[in-house]
Parts: structure tokens; C-alpha cells; sequence
């Protein structure tokens, strides 16, 4: 009965989103910041060959015989034309007035110097980038201010830029990819010790209350320590309570043996009829509940081994030899004859011989007690593919055919037993043993002479 | 047979001695185990009957010593607890059997009577009675050259008969001594043994004689 569990997110799913969204920014930081410095670079390569274009042609202007000269070399817009297809402009002033070249190119704003300055403009519908640069020349002992401005289109520089815009983009991508993917991992991983333990506990055996001794990551050393308190307070109220039903099961017989002893011994004294019965009823009464007590302590004992089940090898022949030696005395007060057939071949199960040896004591016992006197009560062991299979057929009146499926639940009795003592837990042990060893109960009524018939399967070693 | 009861319940030691000397026994109690030693260094015993749980130690030790100094009278241990193991580890600790307390007398005669059969190693416990060997340990009854092998309930019955011959045993008092209490047996069952121990004394000089509105003896024809 487990209740349902409120689910609120999922720490994967956090910690990927999380881990996806942090290396797409820190793809896009990477993308904008590499292209800008790209565009930077590219720009200043522009830059350096438009300045060198102005100084070249300011270095070819001259005073000839008096006069101003301006010999543009071929080499100052050869140099220009390396970048793709622009479009190269430029202008010649003198003391500000239009000398050559484009006469409506932009002028520069400010006033230059003789270092070329830089802008950016727009001409002819195009963007274009500038450079201007002044040189002050002596004609005639007057200054001459000569200034040019070169120009170029900026289509080389847009195609550099998407080419590297494009390369980067793919890095961007790339490193976004790849680290998700160590996003996801990462995160796996972080989960893993979580789900081992999860793990770890539920494979557990009902009652296996053992504090957790697996490694676990530092961060989750309180939430195994918590669990650890928890099972060690749910094992210490577990042992007292099988501890109280031990010392109660003690506390009860010794004085219950007195009381029977007794009564036995007054009952040869007892003439009466009526009192000869009522000392029976007593004897009876008497035989229930220390059966009861005793089928407690066995069932808890059982309940105990079952969860912690220590496997040894056990050789099914003698497991049912010995314990059906220790049946025959009991046996004999009926004059109920115990008939052994058991195989030749060795069967080893993996088993806890003290369970097995309770369960099959539990089946034989009832087995006598519902047997009529005089007759016999089969025990024979086979082998199947997977499976030893031990059987104990009485000739008794059988299971009651509707109460076949009840059974095994605890204090449930067949509705035949009523002249019989019984606790109802005889069966509920047998099927836990066998249920604690992956085998398993089955009862069934013989075919041809009726009696009942229980099987317990174990798994082969 | 002589038996050491070590029980340090009064009434339950009393009510066991009781009953056992009833089947003709010999029994000793032992309240402690300092007692049980000093009866056994003096006495031989055919058996012991031991406790767990005694106000001067634990049953389990004695039975160790017991076993190490290599006596080897049989030991059936009556133990209140229960549980599979230590019945388990009573076993190996050398006892014969034990039994979980409270016991069913029969079941104690029974288990007794197992431990010394398998103890006895064939040595006959012969009683002579009307020219018939009886011989509880072996379950055989001898008539002339016959011999019997008697049922369980046969045995028991017979038995009661031979420890007192002559004296007339009512049908109720057989049902108690024959049969267990969860069964609701009828006194016609007791019938149906009688007839049986006849048929096994055909020719024999011991009889078993139906004293009309009394019950049944053991006598001479």
C-alpha cells in the first residue's frame, strides 16, 4: 500500500535545460564577439590601404616651377583594386576648393592633418569608407594646403565578413552541440548515484534493514544518513517486537506445561463423566494456545530468516530424512506409518536449511494430525527441470476445495479442522519459506484416495 | 527405567515424576544443575530429562560438559523455546531429541521411548508374563515361537496391561492413556486394540479379560 508520490520537475531535465541554455549564450557571446573582431580586423587591413593610397598620392604632389603638381601614381589605386570589386573614388582640394577627382564624394568633417583620418559615408548609394589626409606644401613662399580624400566600397569587406561570419557560425553551432552533449552527460552522471541507491533500496528484501554501505557522492551524505536512522529505528522496533514475542511465547509455556501436566494426571483421577470431559476441553484449550505461541515465534523467526537469507548448499534427501526421523515419534502415537520414497540423484538447492526444515515440519505435521490412525503419510522428493519438489500426501478427508485459495493466509483454517488443534499459520510458514527461496507452495487433493497433498518447490542449485 | 528429571518448576517436576512413576519408572529430581551433577556421579541413569533455562545456569553447558567428559547416558532436552534454531542447536550440542514444552505425555513416553530404543543397541528390556516375552524397547511381542511386531498404540496398550497385571483398567482411562486429545476418540476404538493384543495372545496363557461393566484385565486363563 503505497501512496501516491508527489512529483514536482525533474533534477535531469533541470540540470540539461540549464546546461543548454548556458552554452547557447555562451555560443552567441562567442559568435558576436569573434565576428566583431573580424569586422575590426578586416576594416583596419581597409584602412591601412586607403591611408597608404592618400600618402602615396599626397607624397607625388610637387612644386614645379612654381607651380602645384599632383601625379597620381598607378600604384596608389592598384593597391585599392586588390580587394575583390570596389569601387575606388577620390578627391583633390586645394585650400578647400575642388582641384580633381569626384567632385561630390563627401567631404571629410574635420579639418585633417597630415595622419589620415577615417570615416564612414555614403556615396552614390553606396557605403563607402574614406580616408583623408592634408599636406602643406610652399608655392611661392605662400602655404599650400593641399588634401586628399581616397575612397572605396565596402563590398570585399561585407563578403570577408559573411564568409567569416558564416565559419563562425558553424564553431557557434559546434560548441553549442558539443556541449550539450557533455550537458547531458554531465547530467547522467550527476544522477547516477541517485538512481543507484534508489536502486540499491528497492532491490532490497522486505525487511533487509541494513544501513546503506555503498559509496555515495558527498552531497548526498545526509540524505543516506537520514535513510540509515530510519531503517536502524524501523530495525530496533522490529527485534523488540520479536524479542516480546519470544519472551511472551516463554513467559506463556512454562506455566501452560504445569497447567497440562496436570490436568493430564487429574484426569486418571477424575471419574465423572462430565468432569472427565470438562478436564479435556481444558487439556485442549491448553494444546491451542501453546500451539499458537509456538507457531508465533516460528512464523516470526521465519518472517526474520526469510529477509535475511543466508544461502548454503542443501541436499534435499537428507534435509527430508532428518526431519522426518524427528516426526516419527509422533507419528507412531497414531500408528501412522511414514513412507519415504526419495531419489537417487543428489538435489542441491541453495536454501537456509533451518527454513526449509520449519516448512517441511509444518506440512508434516499436519499431515499427522489430519491423518485418520492406522494409516500412512507419503513424503517423496523428485526432481524437475529447474525444480527439487518436495511432496507430503496424507489419507486424511483433503483440503476443503474452497478453501484451497485461502490457506495459506495467516490464522486461516480449512472448515474440516474443527476436531483438529491448529494455529492457521502451519501453511502461511510453509509458503513463505518457499516464496522466500523463489519456490513455491502448491496443495492440491489426491486423485484417486482423496487425502491431501502439499508440495514445496525449490529452485535447483 | 531410571530417569534424572533437572526442571526447576515445582509443580511441572512434581506433575512429570508423577506421571512417570505411574508408567513404573524410577525418577530423581534435580531442581539445579548443581544437584543434577551430584545424582550423576552416583547413579547410573537410563536417561535424562534436562531444562534450558536453570536458576544456576543454562542447560545447554551442562549437556557440553556432559557430552566432553564422554558420558553418554541419553539427554532429551524440554525446552520452552521454540524456535528452529535452537532446537537445531540443542541437537548438536548431543542431545537425543527434545521436546517443546508444554509436552503431551504420550509424546514424551514416545519420544523417551525412541532415544532408548535407538540408544539400547539391541539389548532386550524382557518382561515375562503368562508364557509371553514382551519387549517395549524392540515393540515385540514373543507367544511360544511367534513373534509380533507391535503397532505403536498395540505396544502402549500392552504395556499398561503388563506393568499391572490383574487390574481392571476402564475403557476411559485406556482413551487417555492411547489416545491425544485433539482426536475425539470413542471408547469403541479401544475395542478395536483389545482385538487386535487378543488375536496377537492366541495360544498363549496370558488373557485379556472383559470384567463386565468395569473394563478390561491382564490375567492367567
Amino acid at each position: 500500500m503505497s501512496s501516491p508520490i508527489l512529483l514536482r520537475g525533474s533534477i535531469r531535465r533541470r540540470l540539461i535545460i540549464q546546461l543548454l541554455v548556458g552554452a547557447a549564450l555562451l555560443a552567441t557571446l562567442m559568435f558576436l564577439v569573434v565576428q566583431r573582431y573580424a569586422r575590426d580586423l578586416a576594416g583596419q587591413s581597409q584602412d591601412e590601404i586607403l591611408a597608404a593610397s592618400v600618402t602615396a598620392i599626397l607624397d607625388s604632389a610637387a612644386v614645379r616651377q612654381g607651380d602645384l603638381t599632383v601625379d597620381i601614381p598607378y600604384f596608389a589605386f592598384s593597391m585599392l583594386g586588390n580587394i575583390s570589386e570596389d569601387r575606388v573614388f577620390y578627391a583633390i582640394r586645394r585650400n578647400g576648393s575642388f582641384l580633381t577627382g569626384y567632385p561630390d564624394l563627401p567631404k571629410p568633417f574635420a579639418a585633417s592633418g597630415s595622419t589620415p583620418r577615417f570615416q564612414t559615408d555614403t556615396y552614390d548609394g553606396e557605403d563607402i569608407r574614406m580616408a583623408t589626409a592634408t599636406r602643406r606644401l610652399s608655392v611661392e613662399g605662400q602655404p599650400d594646403f593641399i588634401e586628399v580624400t581616397v575612397a572605396q566600397t565596402r563590398y570585399g569587406l561585407r563578403q570577408q565578413l559573411a564568409a567569416i561570419s558564416q565559419t563562425v557560425a558553424g564553431f557557434g553551432i559546434g560548441f553549442f552541440v558539443l556541449s550539450a552533449l557533455f550537458g547531458i552527460l554531465a547530467a547522467q552522471s550527476a544522477i547516477r548515484p541517485l538512481r543507484r541507491l534508489a536502486e540499491s533500496v528497492s532491490r532490497r528484501g522486505l525487511a533487509d534493514l541494513r544501513p546503506v554501505s555503498a559509496p555515495v557522492p558527498a552531497e548526498m551524505e545526509a540524505l543516506v544518513r537520514a535513510l540509515n536512522g530510519f531503517m536502524s529505528r524501523l530495525k530496533t522496533s522490529l527485534t523488540r517486537s520479536e524479542d516480546l514475542i519470544a519472551e511472551a511465547a516463554h513467559r506463556v509455556r512454562t506455566p501452560l506445561a504445569t497447567v497440562r501436566t496436570q490436568a493430564e494426571i487429574t484426569l486418571r483421577r477424575v471419574d465423572k463423566p462430565e468432569n472427565r470431559q470438562a478436564v479435556r476441553e481444558m487439556i485442549r484449550a491448553i494444546d491451542e494456545s501453546s500451539r499458537a505461541a509456538g507457531q508465533l515465534l516460528d512464523h516470526a523467526m521465519v518472517s526474520f530468516r526469510s529477509d535475511h537469507l543466508e544461502l548454503e548448499d542443501v541436499e534435499i534427501a537428507r534435509l527430508v530424512r532428518e526431519t522426518v526421523d524427528r516426526v516419527h515419534p509422533t507419528a507412531d502415537l497414531r500408528d501412522i506409518d511414514l513412507v519415504l520414497r526419495l531419489p537417487e540423484a543428489t538435489m542441491r538447492v541453495k536454501g537456509d536449511p533451518i527454513l526449509m526444515q520449519s516448512a517441511l515440519l509444518n506440512l508434516l505435521d499436519n499431515a499427522i494430525k489430519y491423518s485418520p490412525a492406522d494409516s500412512c503419510v507419503h513424503v517423496s522428493a523428485r526432481i524437475t527441470d529447474q525444480e527439487a519438489v518436495i511432496t507430503v500426501r496424507d489419507e486424511g478427508a483433503g483440503f476443503p476445495k474452497t478453501d484451497m485459495g485461502r490457506l495459506t493466509r495467516r490464522f486461516v483454517r480449512g472448515s474440516n479442522t474443527d476436531a483438529v488443534v491448529g494455529s492457521g499459520l502451519g501453511l502461511t510458514i510453509a509458503h513463505e519459506v518457499a516464496r522466500a527461496h523463489g519456490g513455491r507452495l502448491f496443495l492440491t487433493n489426491h486423485n484417486e484416495e482423496g487425502g491431501a497433498c502439499a508440495s514445496l518447490s525449490f529452485p535447483l542449485a | 527405567m531410571r530417569y534424572l528429571l533437572v526442571e526447576d518448576n515445582e509443580q511441572l517436576a512434581t506433575a512429570v515424576v508423577d506421571r512417570l512413576t505411574l508408567d513404573g519408572h524410577v525418577v530423581d529430581r534435580a531442581g539445579d544443575l548443581g544437584t543434577a551433577e551430584d545424582f550423576i556421579a552416583t547413579t547410573e541413569y537410563d536417561l535424562i530429562l534436562l531444562d534450558i533455562m536453570l536458576p544456576d545456569g543454562d542447560g545447554r553447558h551442562f549437556l557440553q560438559s556432559h557430552r566432553a567428559s564422554r558420558r553418554d547416558t541419553p539427554v532429551i532436552v524440554l525446552t520452552a523455546r521454540s524456535e528452529v534454531s535452537d532446537r537445531v542447536g540443542v541437537l548438536d550440542l548431543g542431545a537425543d531429541d527434545y521436546l517443546v514444552k508444554p509436552f503431551d505425555f504420550s509424546e514424551l513416553e514416545a519420544r523417551c521411548r525412541a532415544v532408548l530404543r535407538r540408544r539400547s543397541g539391541g539389548a532386550s528390556n524382557v518382561q515375562r508374563f503368562g508364557g509371553v516375552c514382551f519387549d517395549a524397547l524392540a515393540c515385540t511381542l514373543t507367544v511360544g515361537d511367534r513373534e509380533i511386531r507391535l503397532r505403536n498404540r498395540e505396544l502402549r496398550l500392552f504395556e499398561i496391561f503388563i506393568n499391572a497385571p490383574d487390574q481392571v483398567f476402564s475403557k476411559s482411562k485406556l482413551v487417555d492413556r492411547l489416545f491425544s486429545y485433539d482426536v475425539d476418540a470413542s471408547e469403541n476404538a479401544i475395542e478395536v486394540y483389545v482385538g487386535r493384543l487378543r488375536k496377537h495372545l492366541e495360544g498363549a496363557e496370558a488373557q485379556i479379560v472383559t470384567v463386565r461393566g468395569l473394563g478390561y484385565r491382564l490375567s492367567l486363563s
